[in-house]
């Protein structure tokens, strides 16, 4: 006899944190429109003003609807709590600005998608927050570049834009050894196809409005605290994050982690972070985007099924040089990927084509069922031509050092007909080779 | 609040204020492999209207000094000991679980020390299946599953504890796993032990003199309801409250319903 089980994670994409709403019956999630909730009392205002009880003050910090995403996405990857932010990028800030600040210091994947490397190698570094960017291959690199500042590991769980399949395992012991949380970009593999606190990673984030939306409608993110992390015991083994284990003057003198034993990072980043920088997310985004999530499963299915076959067609054109797929084995991670990855490696991946600039961007002008434009995990297939948009200032040698050539493709592989795919492709790489 | 107790490390979260052994003091017990922020939100309620809070983390738990105590007696003289040395006369006490005897056996050896009792998700015998036993003993982590699953009585919790966006179930399970980790002992099946053996429960609840609440939850699948017959039948002031739409994990499941209950309980 089997023992208990928790719920599938299907069932849960349709069914955690949410109910047929008590005060209609609506069995979908209402979209609660409202900007703040009106307090039963004096004494219930005060309460819920200082986390005596558990409620709605105020859509900025939380709404009901959000709730209902937050709680959805902590199940479905196995974490503590959520937060729904108003994009990926204020998930990522919100995520480092909860335990970092001036004067620290954060080890990053140097394969980040491009907006993510602006935040870091730039913008924080104006507020006083320093990034090692490490070749996230190299084990020794990221030892080698903890400093006593140090706060968090930071990576994707797919890189940018090589695919590079990052070893949670391996990165994330480096970082525990010395008492630092690893956290990680996942959007381009959902909790469907990996769920990085099961191998050892303790703080998520995902831009919703990739594949957990999945039509490329709303704008949104979500940060996830894996409750995995012992702040108590690196803060008295480092004296890192006071900002989680010492009084916070902002919050009446909370020490979040007597709070929460498990999920003081969560609080302290509604309650902080959600407070004062404000990227709240609308709670509009949050139904389209829960509306997403109730078919991910689905989706993904059929977004790996695709890709796969369109990677099998582009393999073997004669166009094509080569191409960036962990399930190929080509590609340096493609043992890691059958171990961490073993539903499929997403939809989403480069190629180059053979030619120059001027051939990419033939390519992506011929195609008529790829649309052209900066996004990814949209049900529709994407294209995008690097050279050409992204970085058509980027002269060709510093091209090169971003893994980028002058006939990189990127593609999000969608829920089309794949011979429809196929024959939009086969069209594009007949008209790219055409002006040689 | 930090304290050290013969020489151990003890530790109380007193509720975001800082105790003052003046005021009527409540003190919290938490169940097995558990510790003190299950009681989170009641405890911060409770320390800003009128009571000075003392939610415990016991031995070999969260951030208490082990090791952890091998029997329901031990952690009572522990807990009487406990409130001597924070210079409580007397305290009203309530217990969760393995917590719940824990505050019983407390009261019978020293009816004086208490001025209220209340019991939540509480039973006697409070047996433990030999199939549990043996996962807390050789299989951690499938005990843990176990437990959870059966404390929760929906995956749907609202507004959610300690706040929206958090997961219960989720917390409780690693707030389980963060127990194990701190402490390389056998926490869980100690108290499981330690729960399974206790034999006194009845004897204990003839002798309790206070008012006493008993507060439990309609779904709770550990300590059923009816389950807590034997004790209720032999304390004679007493209330029972029951909490419908509730599992074991109560105090998160349904955290104003079990906070309004022991206010009221405790208040007046």
């Amino acid at each position: 006899m089997s023992g208990p089980k928790y719920p599938g994670f299907d069932t849960m994409s349709l069914h955690a944190g949410a109910a047929a709403d008590p005060a209609t019956g609506a069995r979908a999630t209402p979209i609660y429109f409202t900007s703040s909730f009106e307090f039963k009392d004096s004494d219930h205002a005060a309460s819920l003003f200082n986390m005596e009880r558990a409620g709605h003050v105020y859509s900025r910090i939380t709404n009901p609807t959000n709730a209902v995403l937050e709680e959805r996405m902590a199940a479905l990857e196995g974490g503590v709590a959520g937060i729904a932010v108003a994009s990926g990028q204020a998930a990522l800030h919100l995520g480092l600005s909860t335990i970092a600040g001036a004067g620290s210091h954060i080890v990053a994947s140097r394969a980040l998608y491009g907006g993510s490397h602006n935040l870091l190698a730039y913008t924080m570094k104006r507020f006083g927050i320093e990034t090692t960017f490490v070749d996230p291959r190299d084990l020794n690199a990221w030892r080698d570049a903890i400093r006593p500042n140090t706060k968090v590991f930071f990576g994707e769980t797919l890189g940018n834009p090589g695919l590079d399949v990052f070893n949670i395992p391996a990165i994330a012991d480096i970082a525990h050894e010395n008492h630092l949380p690893l956290m990680l970009d996942s959007t381009f593999t959902t909790p469907y196809l990996l769920r990085p606190f099961e191998h050892g990673a303790d703080l998520v984030y995902h831009s919703a409005t990739k594949f957990l939306c999945g039509h490329g409608t709303a704008i949104g993110g979500v940060l996830v605290d894996g409750g995995t992390f012992d702040w108590q015991a690196a803060y008295e083994k480092t004296g890192r994050f006071a900002e989680l284990c010492e009084p916070y003057e902002g919050f009446h003198g909370m020490v979040f982690a007597e709070e929460s034993t498990v999920g003081a990072f969560a609080l302290r980043a509604r309650r902080e972070g959600l407070r004062d920088f404000g990227a709240c997310m609308s709670p509009h985004n949050a139904f389209a985007i829960l509306q997403g999530i109730e078919t991910l499963g689905l989706r993904m299915d059929k977004h790996v099924a695709n890709a796969r076959q369109v990677v099998e067609f582009l393999s073997t054109h004669a166009a094509v040089e080569s191409i960036a797929f962990p399930e190929l084995n080509s590609h340096p991670d493609y043992e890691l990927a059958k171990i961490l990855l073993p539903k499929g490696c997403g939809s989403v991946f480069s190629f180059n084509i053979k030619g120059d600039r001027a051939a990419g961007q033939r390519f992506v002008e011929s195609l008529k069922i790829f649309s052209h434009l900066a996004n990814v995990g949209d049900a529709k297939s994407l294209v995008i031509h690097p050279a050409s948009t992204t970085h058509f200032r980027v002269p060709n040698e510093q091209l090169a050092a971003s893994g980028i050539r002058e006939g990189t493709i990127r593609l999000s592989v969608g829920l089309e007909d794949v011979d429809d795919l196929i024959e939009d492709l086969t069209r594009g790489l007949k008209m790219a080779q055409k002006g040689k | 609040m930090h304290l050290t107790i013969h020489n151990k490390a003890v530790y109380a979260y007193t509720g975001g204020k800082a105790f003052n052994p003046n005021l009527p003091t409540i003190i919290l017990v938490h169940g097995a492999q558990n510790d003190h922020s299950v009681w989170a939100l009641q405890s911060r309620y409770l320390a800003h209207h009128g009571f000075s809070v003392l939610a415990v983390d016991l031995p070999g738990h969260g951030r208490s000094a082990g090791p952890a105590l091998s029997s329901v007696e031990k952690l009572a003289q522990w807990l009487l000991e406990f409130i001597e040395f924070c210079g409580v006369q007397q305290a009203y006490v309530a217990g969760h679980s393995m917590g719940s005897l824990i505050a019983l056996e407390a009261a019978s050896m020293a009816p004086e020390r208490l001025q209220k009792l209340a019991l939540l998700g509480t039973a006697f015998p409070m047996k433990v299946s030999d199939a549990l036993l043996f996962s807390a003993q050789h299989d951690e982590q499938s005990a843990i599953d176990m437990v959870n699953i059966f404390s929760h009585s929906s995956m749907v919790h609202k507004p959610s504890s300690p706040g929206p966006g958090f997961s219960v179930m989720n917390g409780s399970m690693r707030l389980m796993q963060r127990i194990s980790a701190i402490n390389p002992e056998q926490v869980f099946f100690n108290d499981f032990t330690a729960c399974n053996t206790y034999l006194n429960g009845e004897e204990a609840a003839k002798k309790v003199q206070c008012p006493t609440l008993f507060l439990l939850a309609r779904q709770d699948m550990m300590t059923p309801v009816k389950a807590s017959a034997l004790l209720s039948n032999a304390i004679s002031n007493k209330q029972i409250h029951v909490i419908d739409n509730c599992g074991h994990s109560m105090m998160s499941e349904q955290p104003d319903a079990v906070l309004d209950a022991l206010f009221s309980f405790m208040k007046n």
